[in-house]
């Protein structure tokens, strides 16, 4: 399969993301949303990689990108379990103190 | 299982086989293991989305991740495939399953017109931009594609390589330690927390 196969699977898997972040209305589908976006970033780097001459460039952007969602789900989960402590709800929109 | 349901898995299943029969018909045998791990990584997706309760969801993006890993293979990454697998499966899920699993579960939250409404309009507004690009763009792609060799052993020098990777790398690792350790100082509970809970009980 051609790079445009895996431009389109990428493309589809953020749009899914996006999806994902903008209709459910719950924090924790929006790490996931966030999850499958890095993850479409990651295949286009890797496939870019791969059918442009195949250096080291686009699969250690994608290994630096794997590392920083690791430290972006950590940090993420804290805030999701403190927000609930404090509003006991997991919606975003109900997170509003400063608004009071 | 409701009749909404069994028609939307029925369909995302008719729609995986014919995904899986055309990729096979155009690229044989690398087509067909392609077709399955775009399957796996779009099918995981879409039943995440789609899922009433969170566990679920969850669960489905092993295959949104695992189907990635695949196509990391077929792109001829092995340690990205591995890495991938031991990160996300490994650590990533299983910390929003943590989360899943100190939250409450709020099954009223999907409504199924804003899915749908979602759906259908990131999808057209894909459609639409993968129409031009295929109009307009032209990928120049390398004639010969190399074989991948020894990518483990390249990658382990590039990191350790002081006119390569070397600094980027270790300021990783400093951006996972503050980053873990800043991640267990806000997810603690405080002391005067406690006491308020230890009053009211």
């Amino acid at each position: 399969m051609g790079l445009g196969a895996y431009i389109a699977v990428s493309a589809a898997l953020f749009a899914l993301g996006i999806v994902a972040i903008l209709v459910r209305r719950n924090i924790l589908y929006v790490l996931m949303g966030i999850e499958m976006i890095l993850n479409a970033a990651n295949i286009n780097f890797v496939a870019f990689n791969r059918f442009n001459g195949g250096g080291l460039e686009g699969r250690m952007f994608a290994i630096f990108v794997i590392i920083l969602a690791a430290a972006e789900a950590a940090v993420a989960l804290a805030i999701v379990l403190n927000v609930f402590h404090l509003f006991n709800s997991v919606k975003p929109a109900e997170a509003d103190l400063l608004r009071e | 299982m409701e009749a909404t349901d069994r028609l939307f898995y029925g369909l995302v299943g008719l729609a995986s086989l014919a995904a899986i029969a055309a990729c096979t018909w155009i690229g044989g045998g690398a087509g067909a293991a392609f077709g399955l791990f775009a399957v796996l990584v779009l099918a995981g997706s879409l039943t995440c989305i789609w899922e009433r309760s969170v566990v679920r969801s969850a669960f489905c993006l092993i295959g949104t991740f695992g189907g990635t890993a695949g196509l990391f293979l077929m792109l001829g990454s092995d340690f990205l495939a591995m890495s991938q697998i031991l990160i996300y499966v490994g650590g990533i899920l299983a910390l929003i399953l943590f989360g899943v699993m100190l939250t409450p579960p709020d099954l009223t939250e999907r409504k199924l017109p804003r899915v749908m409404a979602g759906l259908v309009a990131v999808g057209a507004g894909v459609a639409f931009v993968a129409a031009k690009v295929a109009a307009t763009v032209h990928w120049v792609e390398a004639a010969t594609l190399a074989e991948p060799q020894h990518e483990t052993e390249q990658i382990g020098v590039a990191f350790l390589a002081y006119d390569q990777y070397m600094i980027a790398f270790e300021l990783a690792a400093v951006v996972l330690t503050v980053a873990l350790v800043a991640a267990v100082y806000v997810a603690r509970r405080r002391k005067i927390d406690l006491e308020e809970e230890g009053a009211e009980g």
